[in-house]
């Protein structure tokens, strides 16, 4: 007996596999209405007020860290760039950090050396195994206890001061005639962008080689005190003081900066490390030994065949490990590091009550951050890509 | 050529003792260098550090007024030690959380121990069937008395937010991990949009949601115990993560496994229950438990929203105005404490990976 | 196989839209048999746990005579503790019914943000505590200070105001939570503290040395803190602020905890009948019991009663009640409730 049309249609795959898809579809746009609806019908029973109007309001509070111009007159929206900012300086130096100390022990974890291995090898099984929050509580009180009042601050050439309130650092001043040095600064740049395109292919070409890259950090070098000198040194240091309290002028790091980086890199490095030594490890050591015996000197065996290949196996937990870092530094908030979610998703949330646009763009930051970054990855993957054979 | 005397032993400095200094500490001067500069690292912090938490530390005692010595005083640990442990827990109850603890050691030594039989059945007892116990010596129910959670704290919150965590996070990853591959375009579009969200937000944004804006999203009278909130919160952020690593696993799988078990004439989830799934789980195993280790460090991120977990109350009886002043043993204790579950932990799995390599 | 799968899926959407009857918080309450009141997570004298969980308070005591009012039992209330930042997102939820934690009365957030304020049981002003071998006497001196406070409260704008109206600078240096604000000034982040004065006080209980610091005398703000409820449940509403009211009438009127049992029993003043539920039935117009205001005074105490019992001078917090404005009116304070009739 032949089967129906009906059953016929019934048990296709593709048939089927719409079917379902429909189903999980409109559940899921059932869920996310119902969950609509719920929100808009309790802010209207709790006159709760909705929408973005209240970024242009002034917000009235301070903040302790600025990287831009902000006082309490300023809107809620300044507060959210304040935030953003100080969430993204401390995801930079900590992700610089992170990196150096991540490699140097990731590279002694694998050194001939037994102690330095064991050291390494130590330092990453304790601090990997410790929740973060606990490393930055810690390290908050081990570095307010360990520094001094303002008044018996450290110095150094009477013009860095270290105490509990901070790092305080001249701040230079430019003053006319400097921005000639800046312009000179970056075409020289340019120009040595320049020279290792055209070394590369001549070299392609004929096989010459040119030491490009002695050649443009001595122009950049070179050109920037020249011009510093021919303009005469244009740029002053405003010098910090100890006036009243505390000291004033100069640059300032505030200890929960401080303590904050320490703390997220020291965490990150010892992941890095092992992202590092499987990355180094990976690759084969038939590698090496062919590049020797085709006579490549130790640094270029290094530099041609080492690194290259181990990168493709390094970047792309690394920047994994650079997310993390970045989602961990929201842990500011235990520590009056004034970030993102502290400011933002504290202060200006608590003055306002609106919770669902503020976490929203709290939670839309971190996201773009990771997409921005998952995008970037797959671009790398794209050109990395080594054909198989 | 015959004239090699068999009887000259190796130099003295090749063998032994020093030649095992020689090599791996001073083969060269920079690794000679390298060598002093670390003992000399090693010389800083650990004598220190020993002498801080052993040699000058203070074990005895019942007040802060015993507290003489210059090291750690341990005294304040020991003093706190029942509501570390189980949080305010009511005095009267707590042998449901020492059955509770006992149960969970002994399933463990068992599993930890080679070659034993009936793993498989303490497995599934302990995946299965424990939490279920877990529930109702906690909480209540069966003629036991109520317990409400807001009680729940310490050392067992700790354990039970981790572990209900791994329990349930497990299979809700292999679901969204499928939902990913998925050859269905929507289901693998959602997939992908719920895993990218989860892991793209941190945690404590993800926490403040469920214990502050749930019940917004709710009918007005619906509303959960805040704890349930949080572990919701927590099982759908470890989900994520896991789903991406079991999604590794089955990209890892030949392609040929999925064309003979098709041939064979299996279906979608015979398929990936019997041959795709056991593969691929396997070779991602530790990196599961890395997930698990990471989640379990997470834990300590509830005592943002209020949660008196193990570091939320260590923080807590420090400062009670009786024992002021030691946080720091009350920090270094967390750690230890920490650090033996997540060491634990990242061990077993290197013994289970060496077990389970097969060698292909 | 496919449609059990179905079935399920049908039933769990009409489960899912099924939209929930809508019922008063009071009736809700009274359904349940307890309310959630959020308290903080450890201020002494205002709400503070002691080791085995136990809340007590004058904050605490406010959720105590509402549930005394309504249960005729002053423990039908599960505390939830909170952090400054959580504490309005919580009550706007409904995670927690009654909001008394030490919480200031503003037109923005009775106006804006959906919370209703049921009366003040607190008259505070914000104030600033420094150490004394510092040799500050005022609050004018702090120029270039660094301000430990902590996060999400009116303190936050009230320091911004100040120092900007007296053209001084300063760092403030802002913590989630008020223990962390403790152990950083403490430990010499900052030159001062600056909160209201009541939770100051209540806070230098946790210092390593309280000696050694010392309260300066300005108060830069008025900070009436008072017992807050979700807006738009205005017999609720009713409940609370009435509960607080009788507390102080009771003071008014001679009623304490330790008299109030025998009092009623031969009072002739029909204030102090209708206040002991003999007379006027004003439960009726609360949906309460009679009894309710006795059972205020009976199981919790009148305001004075609990004043000195958890912050009065014989406390370790030690606010002198005589001479601020928490006086009752008829000693010079601004304690003032309307007439419970």
């Amino acid at each position: 007996m032949r089967p129906s049309k009906f059953s016929n249609f019934i048990f296709n795959r593709n048939v089927q596999g719409t079917f379902y898809q429909a189903i999980t579809l409109s559940l899921v746009i059932l869920g996310v209405y119902y969950i609509v609806q719920n929100t808009a019908e309790n802010m209207m029973a709790r006159g709760l007020a909705s929408g973005f109007h209240f970024l242009g309001v002034e917000s009235q509070f301070d903040i302790g860290m600025t990287l831009i111009e902000y006082s309490p007159t300023s809107t809620y929206f300044d507060a959210f760039i304040v935030g953003l900012l100080n969430t993204l300086l401390v995801a930079g130096i900590g992700i610089f950090f992170a990196t150096i100390v991540g490699f140097a022990f990731g590279i002694m974890r694998l050194s001939s050396n037994w102690l330095i291995a064991k050291i390494a090898e130590t330092y990453i099984e304790v601090i990997r195994n410790i929740p973060l929050l606990l490393q930055i509580f810690f390290w908050y009180f081990a570095v307010l206890r360990a520094l001094p009042k303002p008044k018996e601050s450290i110095e150094f050439m009477d013009s860095i001061f270290l105490n509990n309130r901070g790092l305080f650092l001249p701040d230079p001043n430019f003053s006319e005639g400097s921005s000639v040095i800046f312009y000179l600064f970056w075409i020289t740049i340019v120009i040595s962008i320049f020279i290792f395109i055209w070394s590369k292919r001549r070299q392609n070409r004929t096989g010459i080689t040119f030491p490009a890259f002695y050649v443009s950090a001595a122009l950049i070098v070179g050109v920037f005190f020249a011009s510093l000198a021919a303009t005469g040194f244009p740029v002053s240091f405003e010098i910090p003081e100890l006036k009243g309290f505390n000291f004033k002028g100069g640059m300032k790091l505030i200890p929960e900066l401080v303590a904050l980086t320490f703390a997220l890199s020291m965490y990150t490095a010892a992941f890095i490390a092992e992202v590092v030594r499987a990355g180094i490890m990976a690759v084969s050591k038939g590698q090496t030994e062919a590049a020797r015996s085709v006579g490549l000197k130790e640094g270029l065996v290094l530099r041609l065949i080492i690194i290259p290949q181990a990168l493709r196996v390094i970047v792309p937990p690394l920047t994994n490990q650079y997310l993390n870092l970045t989602k961990n530094s929201s842990l500011a908030a235990a520590i009056a590091y004034p970030d993102l979610v502290l400011v933002f998703a504290g202060t200006a949330l608590m003055q306002t009550g609106q919770a669902i646009e503020i976490i929203g763009m709290v939670m839309g930051v971190y996201l773009f951050l990771s997409l921005f970054t998952s995008i970037l990855m797959n671009l790398f993957n794209l050109t990395m890509k080594v054909g198989e054979r | 050529m015959s004239e090699i005397n068999k009887n000259i032993t190796p130099p003295v400095i090749e063998i032994g003792i020093l030649g095992w200094l020689r090599k791996n500490l001073f083969s060269t001067w920079y690794n000679t260098i390298l060598t002093l500069i670390g003992l000399y690292f090693i010389y800083l912090i650990i004598p220190p550090l020993l002498s801080w938490i052993f040699f000058d530390a203070t074990f005895s005692g019942t007040t802060r007024e015993d507290c003489t010595s210059s090291g750690a005083c341990w005294v304040f640990i020991k003093q706190n030690m029942k509501l570390i442990i189980y949080g305010l827990y009511p005095s009267d109850e707590l042998w449901r959380i020492n059955i509770a603890y006992f149960l969970l050691t002994v399933s463990i030594i068992y599993l930890l121990i080679p070659n034993l039989k009936y793993k498989g059945i303490v497995g599934v007892f302990l995946l299965f069937v424990f939490p279920i116990i877990c529930i109702f010596l906690f909480s209540g129910g069966l003629g036991l008395e109520n317990v409400e959670t807001r009680l729940w704290g310490g050392l067992f919150l700790t354990l039970v937010i981790a572990g209900v965590g791994i329990v349930l996070s497990l299979p809700i990853g292999i679901m969204l991990a499928l939902g990913r591959r998925s050859k269905l375009p929507v289901v693998s579009l959602l997939s992908t949009i719920f895993i990218e969200i989860w892991r793209g937000v941190p945690l404590i944004t993800v926490l403040f949601m469920a214990s502050n804006m749930f019940p917004l999203f709710m009918p007005e009278g619906v509303n959960f115990d805040k704890l349930i909130r949080a572990l919701i919160g927590v099982m759908f952020f470890s989900a994520a993560y896991l789903a991406e690593v079991v999604r590794g696993g089955l990209q890892a799988m030949p392609k040929g496994q999925y064309e003979a078990s098709q041939a064979a004439g299996l279906t979608y989830w015979k398929m990936m229950a019997l041959i795709i799934l056991p593969q691929s789980l396997k070779v991602v195993i530790p990196a599961i438990i890395g997930s698990f280790i990471a989640l379990f460090k997470d834990t300590t991120l509830v005592l943002i929203i209020g949660l008196f977990d193990f570091l939320g109350i260590i923080q807590f009886v420090g400062t009670n105005p009786d024992w002021l002043g030691f946080s720091h043993e009350g920090y270094v204790f967390a750690a230890a404490i920490f650090w033996v579950f997540c060491f634990g932990m990242s061990r077993y799995s290197q013994r289970l990976e060496k077990k389970l390599d097969t060698g292909h | 196989m496919n449609n059990i799968k179905n079935a399920i899926l049908g039933l769990l959407c009409s489960v899912l839209i099924v939209p929930a009857a809508y019922a008063g918080t009071l009736d809700t309450v009274k359904d349940q048999g307890f309310f959630n009141c959020g308290v903080s997570q450890g201020v002494p004298g205002f709400s503070n746990p002691d080791e085995n969980g136990n809340w007590s308070g004058i904050d605490v005591d406010v959720c105590r005579a509402v549930s005394a009012a309504i249960f005729g039992d002053a423990d039908k209330v599960k505390y939830v503790p909170l952090t400054a930042k959580e504490r309005f997102t919580a009550l706007q939820a409904g995670e927690i019914d009654v909001l008394s934690r030490n919480t200031t009365w503003t037109l923005s957030r009775d106006a804006q943000i959906g919370l209703e304020f049921a009366g003040v049981n607190f008259y505070d002003g914000q104030g600033f505590m420094v150490r004394k071998d510092s040799g500050i006497t005022s609050a004018m001196e702090l120029d270039g200070a660094s301000v430990c406070t902590n996060l999400g409260t009116t303190t936050e704008l009230n320091m911004a105001d100040f120092f900007r109206a007296n053209s001084m600078a300063y760092e403030p240096v802002v913590f989630e939570k008020a223990d962390e604000v403790v152990n950083a000034y403490d430990e010499g982040r900052c030159d001062t503290y600056t909160t209201d004065k009541s939770g100051l006080a209540a806070q230098r209980t946790k210092l390593a040395d309280p000696d050694a610091h010392v309260v300066l005398p300005e108060t830069i703000s008025k900070e009436p803190l008072g017992p807050v409820v979700r807006e738009g449940d205005g017999d609720w509403a009713d409940v609370v602020r009435w509960s607080l009211n009788a507390m102080i009438e009771a003071e008014e009127f001679g009623l304490t905890n330790s008299n109030v049992k025998t009092t009623c029993a031969m009072t002739s003043n029909p204030v102090v009948a209708r206040l002991c539920g003999k007379e006027g039935g004003t439960g009726a117009g609360l949906n309460l019991g009679d009894s309710w205001s006795y059972d205020i005074v009976s199981l919790v105490g009148n305001y004075g009663d609990v004043y000195e019992k958890h912050v009065g001078e014989n406390t370790p917090v030690g606010l002198a009640r005589a001479g601020s404005p928490n006086a009752s009116y008829k000693n010079g304070g601004v304690l003032y409730a309307p007439p419970a009739r």
